[in-house]
């Protein structure tokens, strides 16, 4: 099986109304060190193996459900894991 | 004329839509489930507002692919108006019928309460009724009502004067005001505020009626009197 992490977050052209709240609370916690937060999400996906193209695979699951690419940006990490 | 209110798991404002058209504007309305596969015995299509399967992913993500928007999008294609409300108008914008994408709104609150906004463009079958500028006042609920495009579609969006509505007090943050967009054909309208709750001087303002009055008039033109 693959286990496959997909990351997606706005893009950096797209103001991220949350990360801008979350970074305003850590500048009034004092880590002032801070200058920028992006809020994204991540997505853990299990596939089974088989005779296809995982990349392409996964990048057709990104680009029709589970990215907007009007606003937002995706990377995937894939990990081969043995089944139980 | 016959109107489709378009009901996901999740819709909550199908009923409100149902009334305008029933009660208010009195013409022929009917509920159809998210899994219809036809709507050839409908003249015009309404997306209500609400949470179609829990805004799950993305508001109107899982709701892009159910069976009955290839339906609508056939019927777009036709020509035949299509309204898409608040959580309707995410749908179109998944749906690619509309361009650009909503954000959560700039104050992360979910906002509820009546706005004003502009009349940019009067010269629409959904528009036709209200005068060039005219203000009126309208409901909003949603918490991501924050409409983004680039720049390119947003100049795009203003060529074609597909801009309809505009906020005159911007309650989320959407770029140049926007609270309502057509195609490029001018038949498919997405919309935050609610025209369906502002039906009756009873709810507080009846400005939305004169949006349904239009399209209702539009169709009429071209389908009766040509007849």
């Amino acid at each position: 099986m693959y286990k496959v992490k997909v990351y997606v977050t706005l893009k950096e052209s797209v103001l991220d109304p949350q990360g801008s709240a979350v970074k305003g609370a850590l500048h009034s916690l004092k880590f002032n060190e801070v200058e920028d937060v992006r809020i994204g999400k991540f997505l853990e996906l299990t596939l089974e193996k088989g005779n296809y193209d995982l990349d392409a695979k996964i990048k057709e699951m990104c680009e029709k459900l589970l990215t907007n690419t009007v606003i937002e940006d995706y990377r995937y990490e894939v990990e081969e894991v043995v089944a139980q | 004329m016959k109107f489709a209110v378009i009901v996901f798991p999740g819709s909550n404002c199908d009923i409100d839509m149902y009334h305008a058209i029933k009660d208010e504007l009195g013409e022929e309305v009917e509920y159809v489930w998210h899994d219809e596969t036809n709507l050839d015995r409908f003249d015009g299509i309404l997306l209500p507002g609400g949470f179609s399967y829990g805004d799950y992913l993305r508001s109107g993500a899982i709701a892009r692919f159910s069976n009955v928007m290839a339906e609508v999008i056939k019927a777009a294609k036709e020509g035949k108006p299509v309204l898409g409300v608040c959580n309707g108008f995410q749908i179109l914008l998944e749906s690619g019928l509309l361009p650009g994408a909503m954000r959560r709104n700039e104050s992360l609150k979910f906002i509820c309460k009546p706005v004003e906004l502009v009349v940019e463009n009067n010269d629409t079958m959904f528009t036709a009724g209200y005068g060039q500028g005219e203000r009126i006042v309208i409901p909003v609920a949603h918490g991501e009502g924050n409409y983004y495009c680039d720049e390119e579609t947003l100049e795009r969006l203003k060529e074609n004067n597909q801009i309809v509505f505009r906020y005159t007090n911007n309650p989320n943050g959407s770029i140049a005001d926007i609270a309502g967009i057509v195609n490029e054909k001018g038949n498919v309208l997405g919309m935050m505020p609610h025209p369906e709750r502002a039906v009756d001087e009873l709810l507080g303002s009846a400005d939305g009626l004169k949006l349904f009055q239009s399209i209702v008039r539009s169709w009429r033109e071209n389908h009766v009197l040509s007849s």
